[in-house]
Order: C-alpha cells, then sequence, then structure tokens
C-alpha cells in the first residue's frame, strides 16, 4: 500500500477477502506469515494494536451499539476523561471532536443522535468518523456498499476521493467491479485466499470478472422473452408490520403472471423480508388480501402454503432454509418428509429419501462427498443449492426466492440463475427478492422497486440503472426532473485539484 | 441489523389508535381510584386515622377522618387515572401516575387505620420507614449486583447464593476473629467466591448462565448448610456469634424529622447500600468504565474492535457484583441475627425482579427494593393491627406488580441486548 491510495481487494464471496482485513485489523491472528509496516515487521496481538498502528476498519457489519449515542459509539475504547482514577467521561471534548472531524472531511452527523434511529447510510458515516478520530492512515472499508442505494454509494465515493485527497490510504473490499472501476488506482484480485494478480482500473470489467472466478463468466443470463401467461399471485392492499411492530408492508399490491419473473429491487429494510414471510404465512397480515390462483391464502398455514404449490428460498439459508446438523439426504425432504414414498405410517423411509437424495444431488449438481455429509459441512453455494434442489423438486405454482444467490460463488450463482429461468420457462410464476441489483435485471422480465413497504414503481429490466437508483430512493422520475433542476451538482465537491498534489 | 434500516419517519407515521400505552395505564388507575374511594371510603369508620412522625402513638401525628381521607385520596387517584387518559404530556406521565398510586395506597391505609380496634388506629411512621429499608437492604445489594454483572452482559441468576454465601463467610470468619470488619471482607470474599465460580464457567466454558446460576445456588444452600450444621451447631460459641456492627448515629442528618431516626441512625450497610447506588449509578453512566461495560453487554463484537477487552470487563464486574451481594449477605450476620439455614430464603429471587422491575438501572433498582421492602413492611402491620386482609395476599402483591411491569405495562423493559449470551472471538 502507498499512501494516499485507493487500492481495492476484489474476490468472490468466500475468497478471504474478509479474512484478510479481519488479520491485518488484529481480529484474526495470523497461522503464518507477517505484515510489514514501512518496512517493519508488526505483531498485532488485537485491534488495539491495529489502532495504534494507524490501521482502522469499517466492518460490513456495522460495529456500532444500537442503543448509545453517536458521540458514545465514537470515543468508546479511547476515551477522553478528566483525569484522576474515576475516569469521568468528558463528553463535551469527545462531541467537539466529533464535530471537528465531520466537518473537516465533509462528514455530516449528528453527534446527539442514537445509533438505532438512523438510516444505514449515516451508521456507516459514524463508522467512517469513528476510524477517522482514531488518526488513522489507513483505512479498511468491507463491502461498504452492500447495504447502500446507488445515491448513497456515490456519496460514499466521493468521500473516499476526498479522503484521499487528505493523504489517507484506503482499502477497499467489493465484489461490483462497477465500483472498483470508479474508484480504485489499483486493485488486487484474490481467489481462494491467494492473490491472483493485479490490475489497473483501466482493465476490462471481463477481464476482472475472468481474474476473480478463474475463467471467463457470463455476466448476463441468457434467456428467452417471456411468455406471461394468467395472473398466479396476487397481492392487494397488504399491511404486516415487523417484529417491532412497525409497519413494514403499507398497503402494497403486486401481480405475479405464470412464465414470468418479477423482480423486487430495493435497499434492504423497505419490506422485502415482512412481504415474502407474509405471503408464505410466517408473519401475520394486518390487512389486505393473497391469492393464489384465485383461492385466498392469507392466514393459512405456511405447511398448507408449501402444499399449495408453492416453492419458498429463504433469504437466510442458515437460519430459515436448512438444518445445518441433518444430513444433505434430510435436509432435501424436510418439507416431505411426511409423505409417501419418503414416510410409511410412522417411519421415515430411509431407502427412498437416500435414494431421491442421490438423483438429486446429481440433477443439481451439488458437490458433497456423501448425501450422508450435515449440510452444514458444504461451502455455501451447495447449500444454497439443496435448497432449490429441494424448493424445485415439487410442482409448483409459484416460485419465491429472496436473494438466492447471497453469499454463493459465481459457479452456484450461474447454475442457480440458470434453473429459475428454466422454472420460468415451464411456467411458474417466479417472485425474486434481491438486494443484488445486477442480479435482478439480469433475471427479472418485470423489476418491481419497494420503497417504505410500498411498490413504488414497475419498471422494466432494460431502464437505466440511474433511474431504479432513484426509484430505490424513493424519487420517482416526476420528482427526480423537478429535482435535477433545482439542485446543481453537489456531488461535484470533490476537490479535483487537490487530488493531482 | 436489517431491520434497522426502517427509517424513523415510517416510526413517526405508526399510527398508535387511541389506546397508546398511556391510556391503558390511565384506565387502570382510574378503575382502582374509583375502586378506593368506594369500596375503601365505604368500609372506612368515622374514626381518626392518625399517621404518627414517632416510633409509637405518642408525639405529633398528621390526622385525618377515615372516610373522609379514604374517599379524598381515592378521588386523587381517580383525578389522576382520568388526567393519564385525557393524555398528559409525556414527560408528565411518570409523576402521575406515582402520585395516583401513592394516593389509592393512602386511601388504603385510611380504611385500615382508621378501622383499627380501638387503641391501634395509628401508623408510627418511623418504623414503617425504618422497616421499609430494613427488610429491602438485601434486595438493594442484590440488585446492584444483578446491575454490575448484567450490564456486561452476564445474567446473573445466582444473586441467592452470593448473598447466602456472604452472610455465612461474614458470620463465620467474624466469630473466629472476633471482628466486624475481618467478618465484612469475609462476606465479599465468600460472594465474589460464587462470583469466580460463575465467571469462569459462563465466560470460560460457555456454560448456559441462568443453569449456572440455578446450580451455584443449590451449590452455596449446600456448602454452608454443611458447614452449618458441622462448625455452627456444635460449636455455636466459636463459629457463630459474630460479632455486629452498632448504629452508627450521622450528625445533622439524624435530627431530621421522621427520616432522621428512621435512617439515620442506623447500621452500617444502609448508608453502605445507599452509597453503593450512588456510585454504581454514576460509574455506569459518566465514567469510561461504565461505557465499556455497557458496550460490552450491548454489542461486544463493536467493543472488542475498538480495543476493549470483553473477557476481562466481564470478568471484572462479574467479581464486583460478589463482593456486592457478599455484603449484602453479611447485612444479615454481621448485624441483626446469627446465621441460620438458608437464611436469605429466597430473597436473592426477589432482588433479581428488583433489577427487572429497575430496568436493569441502579437507581431504578433502588426503587424497586423499597417497593418491596415497603409491601412487606406494609404486611407485617397490617398482621399486628388485626387487619381483615390476610397479609399474605398483601406480601404476593409486589410480585404481581412485578409481572405486569415486566410484561410491559409501565414501559417497555429491555434487557442488555447481549445479555446472556457468552461472548467468542471470531
Amino acid at each position: 500500500m502507498e499512501p494516499g491510495e485507493i487500492h481495492a481487494l476484489l474476490g468472490e464471496n468466500g475468497a478471504g477477502k474478509s479474512t484478510l482485513m479481519n488479520v491485518l485489523y488484529g481480529l484474526y491472528q495470523p497461522d503464518e506469515g507477517e505484515i510489514l509496516v514501512d518496512g517493519e515487521p508488526l505483531k498485532l496481538r488485537g485491534p488495539s494494536d491495529a489502532i495504534s498502528a494507524g490501521i482502522g476498519m469499517v466492518h460490513q457489519h456495522f460495529m456500532l451499539v444500537p442503543v448509545f449515542t453517536v458521540t458514545e459509539n465514537i470515543m468508546l475504547g479511547a476515551e477522553r476523561t478528566r483525569g484522576g482514577l474515576a475516569g469521568f467521561l468528558d463528553r463535551r471534548r469527545a462531541r467537539r471532536e466529533v464535530v471537528e472531524v465531520s466537518e473537516r472531511y465533509g462528514l455530516r452527523v449528528d453527534p446527539d443522535a442514537v445509533i438505532e434511529d438512523l438510516p444505514v447510510g449515516i451508521q456507516q458515516r459514524v463508522e467512517i468518523v469513528k476510524a477517522l478520530t482514531r488518526d488513522v492512515d489507513l483505512l479498511i472499508l468491507d463491502e461498504p456498499t452492500a447495504v447502500l442505494t446507488p445515491q448513497e454509494t456515490e456519496e460514499l465515493l466521493t468521500v473516499m476521493r476526498s479522503l484521499k485527497a487528505a493523504g489517507k490510504s484506503i482499502v477497499f473490499i467489493t465484489h461490483k467491479l462497477g465500483e472498483v472501476k470508479a474508484i480504485a488506482d489499483r486493485i488486487t484480485v484474490i481467489r481462494r485466499g491467494k492473490t491472483v494478480g493485479t490490475a489497473s482500473p483501466e482493465a476490462s470489467r471481463d477481464e476482472l470478472a475472468a481474474l476473480m472466478v478463474g475463467r471467463n463468466v457470463r455476466l448476463t443470463v441468457e434467456k428467452a422473452a417471456a411468455k406471461p401467461g394468467k395472473p398466479v399471485l396476487e397481492v392487494a392492499g397488504l399491511v404486516v408490520d415487523d417484529d417491532r411492530q412497525i409497519r413494514a408492508v403499507d398497503g402494497m399490491d403486486l401481480t405475479v403472471h405464470a412464465g414470468e419473473v418479477l423482480g423486487v429491487a430495493g435497499v434492504q429494510g423497505n419490506g422485502q423480508t415482512e412481504l415474502i414471510e407474509a405471503i408464505m404465512g410466517l408473519r401475520p397480515t394486518l390487512a389486505g388480501s393473497v391469492t393464489l390462483d384465485g383461492e385466498q391464502i392469507d392466514g393459512w398455514s405456511t405447511k398448507r402454503v408449501l402444499r399449495a404449490g408453492v416453492g419458498y428460498v429463504p433469504e437466510d439459508r442458515s437460519v430459515d432454509g436448512l438444518v445445518k446438523e441433518f444430513s444433505v439426504a434430510e435436509n432435501l425432504v424436510l418439507d416431505i418428509y411426511d409423505r409417501p414414498p419418503f414416510a410409511g405410517g410412522l417411519a421415515l423411509k430411509r431407502d427412498a429419501i437416500a435414494a431421491s437424495a442421490k438423483e438429486r444431488i446429481e440433477q443439481f449438481d451439488v458437490r458433497t462427498s456423501s448425501a450422508a455429509m450435515p449440510v452444514g459441512t458444504l461451502s455455501g453455494g451447495n447449500q444454497q443449492k439443496v435448497i432449490v434442489a429441494r424448493e424445485l423438486s415439487r410442482p409448483l405454482k409459484l416460485f419465491i426466492a429472496a436473494q438466492p444467490t447471497r453469499g454463493v460463488d459465481v459457479g452456484s450463482i450461474e447454475f442457480i440463475h440458470s434453473q429459475v429461468i428454466h422454472e420460468r420457462d415451464i411456467g411458474t410464476a417466479v417472485l425474486l427478492v434481491s438486494s443484488e441489483l445486477d442480479e435482478v435485471l439480469g433475471l427479472a422480465d418485470r423489476v418491481a422497486v419497494m420503497y417504505r413497504g410500498r411498490i413504488i414503481g414497475i419498471v422494466g429490466p432494460d431502464t437505466p440503472r440511474e433511474e431504479i437508483g432513484l426509484l430505490m430512493a424513493g424519487i420517482t422520475p416526476e420528482a427526480a426532473t423537478e429535482q435535477a433542476e433545482a439542485r446543481p451538482a453537489t456531488d461535484g465537491d470533490a476537490p479535483t485539484s487537490e487530488e493531482e498534489e | 441489523m436489517s431491520t434497522m434500516a426502517v427509517p424513523d419517519v415510517a416510526v413517526a407515521a405508526v399510527d398508535q389508535g387511541f389506546w397508546t400505552r398511556n391510556r391503558k395505564v390511565g384506565l387502570v388507575l382510574l378503575v382502582l381510584g374509583l375502586l378506593a374511594a368506594v369500596l375503601f371510603g365505604a368500609l372506612a369508620t368515622d374514626q381518626q386515622a392518625r399517621f404518627t412522625l414517632s416510633e409509637d402513638a405518642a408525639g405529633t401525628a398528621l390526622e385525618i377522618n377515615g372516610t373522609f381521607g379514604a374517599i379524598l385520596f381515592g378521588v386523587i387517584a381517580l383525578a389522576a387515572g382520568a388526567a393519564l387518559l385525557a393524555a398528559v404530556p409525556k414527560r408528565w406521565f411518570l409523576l402521575v401516575l406515582g402520585v395516583g398510586l401513592v394516593a389509592f395506597v393512602l386511601s388504603f391505609l385510611c380504611w385500615q387505620v382508621s378501622a383499627a380496634p380501638a387503641g391501634q388506629n395509628f401508623m408510627p411512621l418511623v418504623n414503617i420507614i425504618r422497616g421499609t429499608f430494613i427488610l429491602a437492604l438485601p434486595l438493594i445489594f442484590g440488585a446492584l449486583a444483578g446491575v454490575l454483572c448484567e450490564r456486561s452482559g452476564v445474567v446473573n441468576v445466582a444473586i441467592e447464593g452470593q448473598l447466602l454465601m456472604g452472610a455465612f463467610s461474614g458470620a463465620l470468619f467474624g466469630s473466629i476473629s472476633g471482628n466486624v470488619w475481618v467478618g465484612l471482607v469475609a462476606a465479599a470474599i465468600g460472594g465474589a467466591f460464587i462470583s469466580l465460580l460463575l465467571a469462569v464457567f459462563s465466560i470460560r466454558y460457555l456454560v448456559d448462565q441462568t443453569v449456572m446460576g440455578i446450580v451455584l445456588n443449590l451449590l452455596a444452600v449446600g456448602v454452608t448448610g454443611f458447614l452449618y450444621e458441622r462448625l455452627m451447631q456444635t460449636n455455636a460459641e466459636r463459629y457463630n456469634s459474630a460479632p455486629r456492627f452498632s448504629n452508627w448515629e450521622i450528625p445533622l442528618l439524624k435530627d431530621i424529622p421522621v427520616l432522621g431516626p428512621a435512617l439515620f441512625r442506623s447500621n452500617i450497610f444502609l448508608y453502605l447500600g445507599l452509597l453503593l447506588v450512588l456510585v454504581i449509578h454514576i460509574g455506569l453512566f459518566r465514567t469510561r468504565w461504565g461505557l465499556r461495560t455497557r458496550s460490552v453487554g450491548e454489542h461486544p463484537t463493536a467493543a472488542d474492535t475498538l480495543g476493549v477487552r470483553v473477557l476481562r470487563v466481564r470478568y471484572r464486574n462479574v467479581l464486583l457484583a460478589g463482593v456486592v451481594a457478599g455484603i449484602g449477605g453479611a447485612s444479615y450476620t454481621l448485624a441483626l441475627y446469627s446465621f441460620t439455614k438458608n437464611m436469605i430464603g429466597g430473597k436473592g429471587f426477589i432482588a433479581l425482579a428488583a433489577l427487572i422491575f429497575g430496568r436493569w438501572n441502579p437507581t431504578g433498582a433502588l426503587l424497586a427494593a423499597l417497593f418491596f421492602g415497603f409491601a412487606d413492611q406494609l404486611a407485617t402491620y397490617l398482621g399486628a393491627i388485626n387487619s381483615v386482609i390476610p397479609s399474605q395476599f398483601l406480601a404476593m402483591l409486589p410480585y404481581l406488580a412485578t409481572i405486569l411491569a415486566v410484561a410491559g405495562l409501565v414501559g417497555r423493559v429491555r434487557a442488555p441486548a447481549a445479555d446472556g449470551k457468552p461472548y467468542v472471538k471470531g
């Protein structure tokens, strides 16, 4: 790393990017090898060593105490005290420092706000301020854009440029090629824990992708035009609360036709999770109706919904999708274990389960040494294939896939995508929810953008990303044109002249 | 984490309907006030209800006609309920609720005192207040031990065991040495010993903290019971006759009417307990130690990434909790009674309830402990004046109140987020 450089660390999920950075931040201990800072080997026993060596990190999952204020979070671990044994906190001074740093780098935060009341983008800003108050020279950003809208991402890139101008080095971990090309000075590509190459930002997307996965991959999904049939899923006026009794889905209407993929795009936390859970009978609906093939299914038990011909890939496979300790074979029949041919009388028919498992492991390319392995020992991609295999083995009317490729390697992504398209082509209605805009645009025949519990717009998959990004931020095209006229380019305040110094 | 992204605008937009929590509480208070005014008013007699400012019937007293008082205070409670129902501003909520509840209790007392047998229709306030604090004292220490532990993320169900071990070792070493201070230190160490076991097994070996706490309580009962029979019963003279702290009068404060004789002519434990509430409250919210403790109890991973040593903070707090509870145990054996088998008798669990009722806050825990202590004291008093209300019924009420409180009727009760969750790196 050079001073004042933005170095992108590019790699697939599970390639070892985050692990490497956690070692650099002192959270994990290296088994072998050493870290050099200014030519000196550095021994990190914990994060406090890393901080004093000038290394700061913004974690993928924010490291903020939700019930603390911004100031409290920022001063934690490096508290300003009024001296003396008791260690009384000097809140006023800490607060002043927060204000100072946030003004110096243009990172506006309210020092007295409580974290849990802040939107994700602001929380991330707090994380960056937290690192900056510790006088770091090297800032590690671990997948910082995963939870941001395209506009917030743009803001973040601006912030990164101004940090660079101030002489800070930044390690930018991501698997999104576009962002890398937009901002990085140098790119290191990692695959399976090894550096496989460095590249300059001038390299083409295809080159970078090839380095990342080790072979040429299709970035787009090949598919024929959809032949939408009759409506299968109809959601009307649906109202659902989240776990905290706060309205998450707020009067939502949505129709999915047979033989089409409807993609739901949106920033996480705009009610996507609650919508899917309500359709699946996992969460009570407060108002509105859900109909499947003309039959009202809201209020049904989940089992009944599944039996009615709904396939479901939950967004968090380790919590809702699989029983990790159970074998692959058992996980493959979790939905129909109590029916023939897998059950007879009170007993499970082990032979039938094993035989069907073998068949499906082959059909869905699940890489496991045996069907008897606990499913938790498989890689993320193969675990996901087990779920897809299970859900697609029943005759379906509706297939719901929530974040179907989260934390999955590129090879498996391709396979899962082709399965989704295949399911569409045999006439199933597909409802796809994903926080990866690329995935939604690649698979969907229609894109519904969800914002604060409602569909704010339905557009075609060839709509420009910018327009969808604005929709994700709650700005409809009409409002956007008005705003564009009223707003002189605020994004342009990154001092380009200073960058050249 | 993902649900936290809901913008606050959405929160504000949530329509709670007419029946907000405040209104529900107001309705309950209104009904209670009505009950008090009508029922207590009808049952009260025309005798004067006297609340004497001393330890007996003598001296100045606040007097009120029984029927009039019961109805008056009932109506006040009713008015407070009506005010809540009419939606007073949020910051007035606790004050109005407090006034209403106190008025309800006063209405009840007017009935009880005026209906007591002739010659007994007085209530000595000094005795009542002193008794309340004495009965609350082990709860205060126990609940503070809970605060220290749970704010750092370790569930402390072992308060009972810590109190018992403190009481036992205080008695034993106090007797052997013949010195109260040695006894006090030994009590602290005894409590810390139970804490050490809790810390090692729950922090290091990741044993379920609740299960571990229960096991430790049983262990403390077993060990102290065994040694009590073997040592103390065979040679009570030598092993179970600890010297006791005498009462210290605090200059000036002791002359305050009512409160002076009730509180400031007491033994060291009462002063220590009140002081600890203050110290822990300030420590928790105004010092570096407190900030780190709370961060470890809420989000240990975040604390770890900032260089806070999570496990060390937890060890330290759990041990401190043992020290505090151990001293609380000694408030029995170095001030009031000699040691008897299982003498804590469940107070540790009541302290746990006080901790929750007090929302993991030292001052809240103090108020909850005093509330329990008062109910306990009132039950004793009503027994003494041959009340028609069975004292056991009254003794039950605080726990009913705790259940209602924990169920969320008096505001949202939120435990530290990482309470009970062991921290494993990576």
